[in-house]
């Protein structure tokens, strides 16, 4: 099975408008935000219908049957938020930190009814923690709603090369 | 301390009744001895018939350092064959699971054996003609495991030629996974999907104490289920309670509700918590299953199954069960620092997928290597990994609730909920084991 979530329909490229563009900037700055640890301006760009995913298989189907890595609402958003805050979350005395570096994110499709756009976007994500950097890299799906002025994160789909491998714990959020 | 390959002496030395060496959690020679010794003669869980389903299903890994693979043969039974070549050593099968067709050949000299390991053709055999061939171990075929075992479709493998029959090494313990298995209306289970695989950096025995280890909950849990506790307190009163609340919430539950949960210990280091309740007792009733489950057993059987609701169950010392959510923790050491934890979810075969998706849930709260209680759970194993390299007090105390009356026969039994009792236990298994013959050839 295939790593993307287009079903195989193949992807039609979108002009760079400037429309276009903010979308890209859009997906830049969310992955800063969390680079920069500003959690909350990075929760807020989440919808409150929202997932953020991280499966365990690739090709897995999206019901909640399967279990994933990350398949968070905006409450377990929130719970891993205020947990990194806490005082008593031992297992960040050394805090973590990590760096996301995207490839240009790509238009994929655009459907004007809903108001959403997907975006593709490969990336090299590093975990850092006391003395240890850990590499993963996989594509990253943003499925974006626009409403009036704002923009909204209704999926974010995270595909992981290595998400069969054996992983050591994985902290903040690729 | 070093040397203890030859001196059964100096391992018995190491397991007090209350408290246990350093060493057993750092020494990289007891480890090995573990390997050779403990995970040899044990009962070890390779892994469920439901992997297997056809002819020729296969699944490979790795029990006491050794590749084995897990196969269905011919016949419909499964066996499980040591994962080596009888010609130059080379694994046989190198994929993780997968169907091997009607033969077993070796991807090197083309080896073909049949699916129960017996040799079959060697390309050119005329080059063995007048050589004893048939004297030689190549022409036995693959090795297989000296003892298997199937239980409720759980495979356990025994490696050595002596040891415990599977019956008297489980006893009663077993209950447990029919508990997990009877929750099916059918009484089936089947694996569903892949395992969650969580690297531990730390020895394998701190993780199978820490599944009966009532004490730490609320201090260790106290920022992840803690802060899902606060979250959800600031909602709005009339709010429905999500099922990931129900979930972290009983894991900050209080000492009294801990004690009072109880703990079961059984000979060769088998336990479980929750004799009388547990932090899965209060999750929201699925009528449609509860009705299933009547109709299958009648009312009476169903309550006693459903009414059960232990807590983790160790299967000393490689596998860890969850009958009342169905997910299961199988440990695999990899050096004395190191331990694999795959965590597997289960369906209810005939049950309704709210079941399967509470299991799934569940087991990514919980146990993967994105859980936020995982990284409670491990920061704390990794910080006794690094705080024993201290000098001044070279023990682990496990005195909690001691008493002499565990010393004698029959200790087996309840005991209140937060006795370290399992723990004494498990090294009561490890000791008998380390130093059982062999410990001085």
């Amino acid at each position: 099975m295939g790593r993307g979530d287009d079903g195989g329909r193949g992807r039609q490229l979108m002009g760079n408008t400037s429309e276009d563009g903010a979308l890209i900037d859009f997906v830049y700055d969310e992955a800063r935000l969390i680079d920069e640890k500003r959690f909350d301006e990075w929760y807020d760009l989440y919808a409150d219908d929202c997932r953020y995913w991280m499966p365990l298989m690739r090709g897995q189907p999206p019901d909640a049957g399967h279990t994933s890595l990350f398949d968070e609402d905006k409450l377990l958003l929130k719970i891993r938020i205020e947990r990194l805050r806490n005082p008593k979350s031992y297992s960040q005395a050394f805090p973590s930190w990590c760096q996301h570096i995207l490839q240009m994110p790509r238009i994929e499709r655009r459907d004007a009814h809903s108001g959403m756009t997907v975006l593709r976007t490969p990336f090299l994500y590093l975990e850092y923690q006391q003395d240890r950097q850990e590499t993963y890299a996989g594509v990253a799906w943003h499925h974006l709603r626009q409403t009036n002025d704002r923009t909204f994160i209704v999926v974010k789909k995270i595909e992981l090369l290595n998400c069969d491998a054996a992983l050591p714990s994985l902290q903040l959020f690729p | 301390m070093s040397g203890y390959r030859h001196n059964p002496t100096a391992i018995r030395a190491l397991v007090r009744e209350d408290a246990v060496h350093r060493d057993v959690y750092t020494n990289p020679e007891l480890f090995d001895l573990e390997m050779e010794r403990l995970w040899r003669s044990a009962w070890i869980y390779v892994g469920h018939d439901s992997q297997v389903p056809a002819v020729g299903d296969f699944l490979t890994v790795n029990i006491a350092r050794q590749p084995v693979l897990m196969l269905r043969g011919s016949d419909g039974g499964v066996r499980v064959l040591l994962n080596r070549c009888a010609h130059k050593g080379a694994k046989i099968l190198g994929a993780g699971s997968g169907n091997c067709g009607k033969l077993l050949r070796c991807s090197y000299h083309g080896w073909t054996y049949t699916l129960d390991g017996a040799l079959r053709t060697v390309p050119v055999k005329t080059g063995y003609a007048d050589t004893r061939f048939a004297e030689s171990e190549a022409s036995k075929g693959l090795s297989s495991a000296a003892a298997i075992a199937i239980y409720r479709g759980f495979v356990f493998a025994r490696l050595s030629r002596s040891g415990a029959s599977f019956e008297d090494y489980f006893g009663d313990s077993l209950s447990s996974i029919d508990n997990l298995a009877d929750r099916s209306p059918v009484g089936r289970l089947e694996v569903s999907g892949a395992p969650l695989r969580y690297m531990h950096n730390s020895n394998w025995k701190m993780f199978v104490e820490n599944l009966n280890d009532t004490m730490h909950p609320m201090v260790a849990h106290e920022s992840s289920a803690g802060t899902a506790r606060d979250l959800w307190q600031s909602q709005p009163p009339e709010t429905a309670k999500p099922m990931v609340i129900e979930q972290f919430l009983p894991f900050v539950s209080n000492y009294d509700f801990f004690d009072k949960m109880g703990v079961k210990i059984y000979d060769h280091g088998h336990s479980y918590t929750g004799v009388n309740f547990s932090i899965h007792s209060s999750y929201s009733a699925i009528p449609e299953y509860a009705a299933q489950m009547e109709a299958a057993y009648g009312a009476v059987r169903a309550q006693a199954i459903l009414g059960e609701s232990r807590h983790n169950t160790v299967y000393y010392p490689s596998l860890t069960v969850k009958g009342a959510i169905q997910t299961i923790r199988v440990v695999r050491p990899i050096a004395v620092d190191r331990t694999l934890i795959e965590s597997f979810t289960l369906r209810l075969v005939g049950a309704p997928s709210a079941l399967l998706e509470r299991s799934a849930t569940y087991n990514r709260l919980i146990n993967a290597p994105t859980s936020v209680v995982g990284h409670d759970d491990l920061y704390c194993y990794r910080a006794i990994q690094e705080g024993l390299a201290a000098n001044g007090n070279e023990w682990v105390n496990l005195q909690r609730n001691y008493s002499d009356r565990e010393k004698e026969p029959g200790a087996a039994g309840s005991y209140n909920g937060t006795s370290e009792v399992s723990m004494r236990g498990q090294f009561r298994a490890w000791a008998a084991a380390m130093t059982v013959d062999g410990a001085g050839s």
